[in-house]
């Protein structure tokens, strides 16, 4: 076949050596096949930039080690927690490292703009790929970013002397659990990039939730210990159930005041919700 | 074997009309674009022709009107019109953060390349664009002239119909641009390649363009190629130039919008 880059105008195509657009893939199973392969190589690319410049990383896991240190440490000496939660460290570690996944997507949606603004954005958006594909590609990204950070504050748990559990299925439900969280929030950040559209109302977007996200959780104290009203809110937050989940499969002390399946139940719906509604609202951006 | 399609336009669009808010930027646009063209849409800033291209390619719904590529509607049948095309935007798209082969790699997947094909094809549209030297390298090290011709080698790893391409070489330096203005040449010469561009230098459009349609203020006040447009001046135009403010009037007066002029000169500063 002589190499061709065009497609060959219609009167040349009847020889089937033309060069032509490839057609979309045909097949009952063609549409969920194509939707899983964009998602990974959306998902490919975000981790292939990790590689070439991981120092963003870096600085990003600098807060949550000093929560881990510094306030952790602090704190433990408060003994304000109820009997039977074990160390104040060991209830710490897992809210820290769901903060340090949320710090990381929490962001996301300024990238977004910025793609936009460079263009980038409109080429994804003009090749034949669903919306959810793009929007669900970066958010699992988010999440990678979000497992090196996890790993950070777990390696630094371990050594701070936490009740570390190892449990090869526990791990593995911690790396679900990171994910679902980075690719919840990061979503989160991109509806509102694409709701305010631009770079400095999503900064500032992004600001405005984060504090509130983390103290209507479970992350700092349990929720047993809110007022009324903030403990209602707890319940309505993603994060909680994270945190929860973290806490139950993180630690040897912790235990699940929501349950494990409620957990990963909420974490899912939220994350079905979200990516549905980023993908409808996606387009916005380069409007 | 009886072939009609030849005859229907690869681009065409009827009345197309596009509102922001009370702003009209499109207004009521005719078009007819065979294939093997190249058509090039003139006019100065907030004019409309980015506006229309994004109608063209998906992005954005027309208000009014109707456009089709290939045959297909562009809202209706918006998947099918994505598979036709290849889109470079005006601004630098290419993603400075993956080198060269990466960047051409992600859309051969997101354009459903088969796997065993995409090596191959990522590497003959580098090698096309001169850039197989340049694949391992991250491209913020590139310059404005190579990040260009990389982002047409990514709008090309689909074997599209035709080729959109917004202001293809703002910014760029005249050696830069040659190259740029050479190697779209030799799409056309080689494979017969339909291209819809739009600009606003004249040489681009004198250089390239079969025929020209000038647009300004959502319109097009001018359509022809580029030897009939001169013509069409009273006293004779010497340059396309002299077309374009002919057709356009104050082009002082329509300095195109805040935001516009900014992203243009972002462009500009980030290819210089």
């Amino acid at each position: 076949m002589k190499p061709a880059l065009f497609a060959a105008p219609p009167a040349a195509s009847a020889d089937p050596g033309a060069a032509r657009p490839a057609p979309a893939p045909a097949g009952p199973l063609a549409a969920p096949i194509a939707f899983v392969v964009k998602t990974g190589a959306i998902t490919a690319m975000e981790i292939r930039k990790l590689q070439h410049d991981p120092f963003d990383l870096v600085t990003r896991a600098v807060q949550p080690v000093l929560w881990l240190t510094v306030f952790g440490q602090v704190f433990g000496r408060l003994r304000a927690l109820p009997a039977g939660l074990g160390p104040y460290l060991d209830f710490l570690a897992p809210g820290v490292l769901a903060q340090s996944v949320i710090y990381i997507a929490i962001f996301q949606g300024i990238a977004v703009i910025w793609e936009r603004d460079q263009g980038t954005l409109q080429k994804f958006l003009v090749s034949p790929t669903p919306r959810a594909a793009l929007v669900l590609g970066k958010g699992l990204a988010a999440g990678v970013r979000g497992t090196t950070q996890a790993v950070t504050i777990f390696v630094l748990a371990l050594i701070m002397g936490v009740n570390v559990r190892w449990d090869p299925l526990a791990l593995l439900g911690i790396l679900g659990l990171v994910l679902l969280g980075g690719n919840f929030f990061a979503t989160l950040s991109l509806v509102i990039a694409a709701l305010v559209r631009s770079r400095e109302r999503v900064q500032g977007m992004g600001q405005l939730i984060t504090m509130p996200l983390f103290f209507a959780s479970n992350a700092l104290y349990p929720i047993a210990l809110m007022p009324g009203w903030v403990a209602v809110l707890a319940h309505c937050n993603p994060l909680s159930y994270m945190v929860d989940g973290l806490r139950t499969l993180m630690v040897v002390s912790g235990t699940s005041t929501l349950g494990l399946p409620l957990d990963f139940g909420v974490l899912l719906l939220a994350n079905a919700a979200i990516v549905a509604l980023a993908a409808y609202l996606y387009p916005n951006v380069v409007r | 074997m009886l072939d009609l399609t030849d005859h229907t336009p690869l681009v065409r669009t009827e009345g197309l009309t596009r509102t922001f808010g009370a702003f009209t930027a499109v207004d009521g646009v005719d078009l007819e674009i065979a294939a093997g063209e190249v058509f090039a849409l003139l006019g100065p800033n907030g004019a409309g022709k980015t506006t229309t291209i994004k109608m063209l390619i998906t992005l954005l719904p027309p208000s009014a009107g109707r456009a089709t590529v290939g045959g297909y509607d562009v809202v209706r049948q918006a998947s099918a019109v994505r598979r036709l095309l290849g889109y470079v935007p005006q601004a630098l798209s290419a993603d400075g953060m993956l080198n060269g082969y990466e960047n051409l790699l992600v859309f051969a997947r997101l354009y459903d390349v088969p796997w065993r094909e995409q090596r191959a094809r990522v590497e003959q549209a580098l090698a096309f664009m001169g850039l197989q030297d340049a694949a391992g390298r991250l491209v913020r090290t590139y310059s404005g002239g190579m990040v260009r011709r990389l982002e047409i080698a990514q709008a090309l790893i689909h074997y599209p119909r035709i080729l959109f391409l917004d202001e293809p070489t703002i910014g760029l330096d005249p050696v830069a641009r040659r190259a740029v203005w050479e190697h779209l040449a030799r799409l056309r010469r080689e494979f017969g390649a339909t291209l819809f561009l739009t600009t606003h230098y004249m040489e681009e459009a004198e250089h390239l363009a079969t025929r020209v349609a000038v647009m300004s203020q959502g319109q097009i006040v001018a359509l022809g190629t580029p030897a009939a447009l001169k013509a069409q001046v009273p006293g004779g135009a010497a340059t396309m130039e002299d077309v374009f403010v002919y057709f356009t009037g104050d082009t002082l007066e329509s300095g195109g919008s805040y935001r516009e002029t900014r992203a243009l000169r972002r462009t500009a500063r980030r290819l210089g």
